[in-house]
C-alpha cells in the first residue's frame, strides 16, 4: 500500500480547470489517462482529476478517490506519473486530497454518455438524494435496449462505485454507476 | 474549547481506524463463501470501503504520532493489545444472521459517529466522515434489509436472526461509553460524545427491529474493554492471520 497524503479541505467543490496555457497542455496530455475499471473514461471525465500546477518543468497533479477504498488509484497515480514523465516534465508530484469529498455529480456530460455508449448506465439522480438510505431505487434506463422497467440486484456491484441491476424487457443484467 | 495533545488525538484515531480495520477484516473472511454470488460481492464492497477508511485513518494516526510508522506499519506491527478496536467488530463471523446482525448494530452507530464528526475542528478528520459517510449510508441500507429479510422471513430464519441479535447485544454498549479521553475530545470540538449518539441509534435500530418483527434484546450487562486494549480471544487469531506476512518477511512488497 502506498502512503496517501492527506492535505486540507480545498475552498472549491468544482475541479480548477487550467488557467494558463501551461496547464492547459497537462491537462491534454492527461486525457491518456483512464480509469483502469473504466477505461472509457478520463480521469478529467470522473472527476478525479481535480488541478493542475505548473511551475516551469515541475508539475503537481492534485486527485481525488471515489471511494474511500478504490483500488484504482494507485494505478491511476502511477498513469499520470508515467504520462508527464514521458512528455518531459522532470518532477512529478501526485497529491491526493479527500475534501471535498467526490460525488458523481462530478461526472461531465461527455463522461455520462461515454459511459451508457459502454453499457453502464450512469448516475440517475443528483447526490444530495437522501434516498439511497431506505430510498425508492431511482429509474434506471437500461444501456442495452433502453427500456426503464429494470430492477436492482444488488446495491454492490462489480466495483466499488457501481450496483449491479437487470432489465425486465431484455432480461440483460448491467452496471448502474450508483450515486454518492 | 480547548486545545489537545498530540498522543489524545493518536489514540482517538485508533479507535476509529482499528474498528473499520478490523471489521474489514472479519468480512473478507467472507470472499468465496457468501450465501449467493450477489451478497459474496456484497460484502467484499463494504469491506473495501472500510480497510479504505482504515488507510486514510491510520495514515493520519501514523502522521500525527511523528514517529515515521505509516498505515501498514500500524496495521502489521501492533500487537493485540494496541489494539482500540470495539469488541462487537472483532466477533466471529458465525452464520449469515450474525454477520449481518453485528453488521447492522455497528452499521447504525457507525452512520451517526460519522456524521458527528464531519462538523470536527479537526479538518483531517472530517474530510475522512466526510468520504465514510457517504459508503456508510450504503452498508446501513445493506443490513437493515437483510435483517428485515430474516427477520421476516420463515421461522428458521427468523429464529436464527433473533438469536444472532440476542447474543451481540452485549457488545453494544461499548460504542457508547464515554472516558476521560474522549471527554477531553469533545470538549475541544474534536470528537462526538458517544452518548449523544445514542438517542438517533436507538430510535433507528427499533424501527428496523420492529419492521423485521424481531424483538429488541433487554439491556443486561455489556462487554466493554476494547477501546483500552483489552480484547476477547478472536482478536489474536484476526491478526495472527492478517499479520502473518509482513511478520514472517517484515517490509516485504509486491
Amino acid at each position: 500500500m502506498n502512503a496517501q497524503h492527506l492535505s486540507p479541505v480545498p475552498a472549491a467543490d468544482q475541479a480548477v480547470g487550467p488557467r494558463t496555457p501551461e496547464e492547459a497542455r497537462v491537462w491534454k496530455l492527461l486525457e491518456d489517462v483512464t480509469d483502469p475499471e473504466i477505461p472509457v473514461l478520463t480521469v478529467a471525465d470522473l472527476g478525479v482529476l481535480r488541478e493542475v500546477r505548473v511551475e516551469a518543468e515541475a508539475v503537481e497533479v492534485v486527485i481525488t478517490p471515489t471511494y474511500s477504498g478504490c483500488p484504482a488509484m494507485d494505478t491511476i497515480e502511477s498513469d499520470i506519473r508515467v504520462r508527464l514523465e514521458a512528455a518531459g516534465y522532470a518532477e512529478v508530484e501526485v497529491t491526493t486530497v479527500l475534501a471535498p469529498a467526490w460525488t458523481t455529480d462530478w461526472l461531465s456530460e461527455a463522461g455520462r454518455a461515454k459511459l451508457a455508449a459502454f453499457g453502464i448506465a450512469p448516475p440517475a439522480e443528483a447526490s444530495g438524494s437522501k434516498r439511497a438510505l431506505f430510498g425508492a431505487d431511482p429509474v434506471v434506463a437500461c444501456p442495452h435496449c433502453g427500456a426503464r422497467d429494470t430492477e436492482c440486484v444488488s446495491q454492490f456491484g462489480s466495483t466499488a462505485c457501481k450496483a449491479h441491476y437487470r432489465c425486465r424487457a431484455c432480461l440483460e443484467p448491467f452496471d448502474y454507476f450508483k450515486c454518492i | 474549547m480547548t486545545d489537545i495533545a498530540k498522543d489524545q488525538l493518536f489514540e482517538y484515531l485508533l479507535r476509529l481506524g482499528d474498528s473499520s480495520l478490523i471489521l474489514g477484516q472479519r468480512l473478507s473472511e467472507w470472499c468465496g463463501h457468501g450465501p449467493e454470488l450477489e451478497e459474496d460481492i456484497a460484502l467484499i464492497n463494504i469491506a473495501l470501503d472500510l480497510i479504505g477508511q482504515a488507510r486514510s485513518l491510520l495514515t493520519y494516526a501514523g502522521e500525527v504520532e511523528g514517529r515515521g510508522r505509516d498505515e501498514d506499519g500500524l496495521a502489521f506491527l501492533r500487537d493485540g493489545t494496541d489494539y482500540r478496536n470495539l469488541l462487537l467488530v472483532e466477533q466471529p463471523n458465525q452464520d449469515f444472521a450474525y454477520t449481518i446482525a453485528r453488521q447492522f448494530l455497528f452499521d447504525a452507530f457507525h452512520l451517526e459517529q460519522q456524521r458527528a464528526l464531519m462538523g470536527s475542528r479537526d479538518e483531517t478528520l472530517a474530510a475522512i466522515a466526510g468520504k465514510s459517510v457517504k459508503e456508510v449510508t450504503y452498508h446501513l441500507r445493506h443490513s437493515s434489509e437483510w435483517l428485515v429479510r430474516l427477520g421476516d422471513g420463515t421461522p428458521l430464519s427468523h429464529g436464527k436472526m433473533q438469536t444472532a441479535l440476542d447474543d451481540l447485544w452485549m457488545y453494544s454498549g461499548e460504542m457508547f461509553e464515554m472516558d476521560a479521553l474522549e471527554a477531553a475530545l469533545a470538549e475541544a470540538g474534536v470528537a462526538p460524545d458517544r452518548a449523544a449518539l445514542r438517542p438517533a441509534w436507538e430510535a433507528r435500530v427499533a424501527a428496523v427491529i420492529e419492521e423485521a418483527t424481531l424483538q429488541r434484546p433487554d439491556d443486561g450487562w455489556m462487554q466493554s474493554g476494547g477501546l483500552r486494549g483489552r480484547h476477547s480471544e478472536h482478536l489474536g487469531h484476526i491478526l495472527a492471520e492478517m499479520q502473518h506476512l509482513q511478520r514472517a518477511h517484515p517490509g516485504a512488497q509486491w
